[in-house]
């Protein structure tokens, strides 16, 4: 656990005082990640870097676990804090094993407890221990050297990490694998992280909690969901962009807003039921066809039921398009919009039906809470034009 | 194939310009007069390394340390006006210093070391300061933010990443300082220069050769031994010339 109280940064400059940080008060519970988020020069940098004293703060406190670290040695307070900066910063003299190992040394391991580490280290983010511990930062790609970084901060497993736009350098592509590993790895170790940001993307799927900051301020502090949904007032509004709505879709799972009431047939029903289970159902052109398992084989078009008669195993088409129930709402949008469809079937891990989850449960989902700050409609009317035209 | 016939031809041309040269100097008893000042050059030779090893590693053990100083951040104001000051000093003539350490120190050795010392301090001085100051902010951050001490970010980050640069100082510094040593002789401390400016004096050339080619030989070891030095002793990840 994290906790700032009162945290504040005057800085003396030649044009007079300037307040990098005003009274930031807030807490992160253990084993979660939150997102500093900003425009550049509100703060957030500053904040971070008060926690392990890189910035002295002008006043107030900063408590870790609960204990307060103002009485605490400067170096072994750092000791205790995993630090990621966003250059990478690893040390060009020493090979990688030399790097990964600096903290566990300072604090004074032995020599086969820290190589062990090492090893240990390297296999977790994924690189092979014999092909690159004894090789030197130069020699890697920028992905590698920032992975190396997470490792070195990771390396005497302390209960906090400090991340200062950590992945701001990589590409895109690159990027997005290491946010994905760094999330995974997070699963299991389970650290309280602070992580500075200003990637609005990057936050929503990288955080437990945002706090957005603007000029030194703390503006809000909430889940990403309920950042987008109800942000607290014009500036967070804008900075989350217009397509707030959609970027909700990332953050809810299928699982979540699924139905267990699906029209199905099977394949020896005649296409009359079919037509009759399209209706009822208010599909507007299809039905899945399962086998006996609940398993979709193919789809029966409306338009095919209506004119032919016969059975729906002689009749069906290619195999119907399903999410997982694991899959997130943006995926489901997506093959919406592709398919033309209003509804879309989900599966679980067998591949067995088990849902459908609709067009109108998802626009019901992120309407419901939706709240806009703007006296402009323009966004109140964006999201509302994602309705569909009700006629289900 | 062309330039392959020309380095060909080239080396051919050498080794005849080289064969033609030895033929010239063994008949017109060239040789033989350098073999006559022979045991003067070697006396000279080792006067000359001495002064060059006294006043070299004075310099380095009082450069370094001052380099490292100024480059912290507390000295940051008056870092630069020092650094000044000791660009002044080395736009005085070498020859310069030495009359003006001459009548303090009088004649001797004392006096030569002391000259050659002020001659030498700044290349190396500078290198130092400025190879700390240009360790990349990141790692210093870095290095500060995972919790090494001051002494442990000095020795273990920032002089091992700018000791490539300070070894480039070093191989300037002593290589002023062995072709400064010459002058040395002015004020009565010997070395390769007392060949020199007696030949000079004489109008012997085969005299002034005797004292001037050794010493660029000594410049030319000298500057060797400091890169092979620095090839060994700077670490592999930032050495350009191992990458």
């Amino acid at each position: 656990m994290i906790r700032l109280d009162n945290l504040t940064k005057v800085f003396d400059t030649p044009k007079g005082a300037v307040t990098a940080a005003d009274h930031i008060s807030m807490e992160v519970p253990s084993g979660e990640i939150c997102i500093l988020l900003g425009p550049s020069g509100c703060g957030k940098t500053t904040s971070l870097k008060m926690i392990n004293r890189i910035i002295r703060p002008t006043s107030g406190k900063v408590f870790i676990n609960g204990e307060d670290t103002s009485s605490l040695d400067t170096q072994a307070l750092r000791r205790n804090i995993g630090y990621v900066i966003q250059q990478i910063g690893l040390f060009p003299n020493m090979t990688i094993e030399e790097n990964i190992t600096v903290v566990p040394k300072l604090l004074g391991w032995d020599k086969a407890k820290y190589r062990e580490r090492a090893r240990e280290m390297m296999r977790m983010i994924a690189l092979e221990p014999d092909a690159f511990l004894k090789r030197y930062p130069s020699e890697l790609s920028g992905g590698q050297q920032q992975r190396i970084g997470v490792a070195r901060a990771l390396a005497a497993d302390p209960p906090v990490m400090l991340m200062d736009e950590p992945f701001g350098a990589i590409d895109p592509i690159n990027r997005a694998v290491i946010q994905d590993e760094f999330l995974k790895m997070q699963q299991d170790l389970k650290k309280t992280i602070m992580f500075v940001s200003h990637d609005i993307d990057e936050a929503i799927k990288m955080g437990d909690r945002i706090a957005i900051f603007r000029a030194g301020k703390l503006v809000q502090y909430s889940e990403p969901d309920e950042l987008l949904a109800a942000p607290k007032n014009d500036f967070v509004e804008s900075f989350l962009g217009e397509d707030r709505a959609l970027k909700r879709l990332n953050l809810v799972k299928v699982r979540d807003l699924a139905s267990d009431e699906i029209g199905l047939v099977r394949p020896d029903d005649s296409l009359e039921t079919a037509l009759k289970r399209i209706e009822e159902y208010g599909y507007q052109n299809s039905i899945v066809m399962v086998n006996d398992k609940r398993q979709p084989v193919g789809i029966i078009n409306a338009a095919v039921a209506r004119t032919t008669s016969g059975h729906c195993r002689d009749h069906f088409m290619s195999v119907p398009v399903v999410v997982s129930l694991d899959d997130d709402l943006r995926k489901v949008a997506s093959l919406m919009f592709a398919n033309d469809m209003t509804w879309v079937a989900c599966v679980d891990d067998d591949g067995r039906i088990v849902g459908q989850i609709t067009q109108r449960a998802i626009t019901h989902h992120l309407g419901s809470r939706y709240r806009t700050h703007s006296r402009d409609q323009a966004t109140l009317d964006a999201a509302a034009s994602l309705s569909p035209a009700d006629k289900e | 194939m062309p330039t392959l016939n020309l380095s060909g031809a080239m080396r051919l041309l050498v080794l005849v310009a080289v064969f033609v040269a030895g033929v010239w100097s063994q008949s017109s008893g060239v040789i033989d007069d350098f073999i006559f000042y022979l045991p003067d050059i070697q006396y000279l030779a080792v006067q000359h390394l001495w002064l060059t090893a006294i006043s070299g590693s004075l310099a380095i053990m009082t450069a370094i340390p001052l380099g490292i100083l100024l480059s912290r951040p507390s000295m940051q104001k008056v870092a630069e006006s020092a650094m000044q000051v000791l660009n002044v000093g080395t736009t005085i003539p070498t020859l310069a210093v030495l009359a003006l350490s001459m009548s303090f120190l009088g004649i001797g050795t004392v006096p030569a070391v002391f000259g050659l010392f002020v001659a030498t301090l700044l290349p190396i001085t500078r290198n130092t300061y400025t190879g700390l100051k240009g360790v990349s902010p990141a790692l210093k951050e870095a290095a500060a933010g995972i919790g090494m001490s001051p002494t442990q970010r000095l020795l273990r980050v920032e002089l091992p990443n700018a000791l490539y640069v300070i070894f480039a100082g070093i191989r300037t510094a002593l290589a002023i300082n062995v072709g400064t040593v010459p002058l040395a002789f002015l004020i009565g401390a010997g070395g390769l220069g007392e060949l020199i400016f007696t030949g000079i004096d004489l109008y012997d050339p085969v005299m002034m050769l005797s004292g001037a080619i050794p010493t660029a030989l000594l410049a030319i070891g000298v500057d060797m031994l400091i890169a092979i030095i620095a090839f060994l002793l700077v670490p592999r990840g930032v050495n350009p010339s191992r990458a």
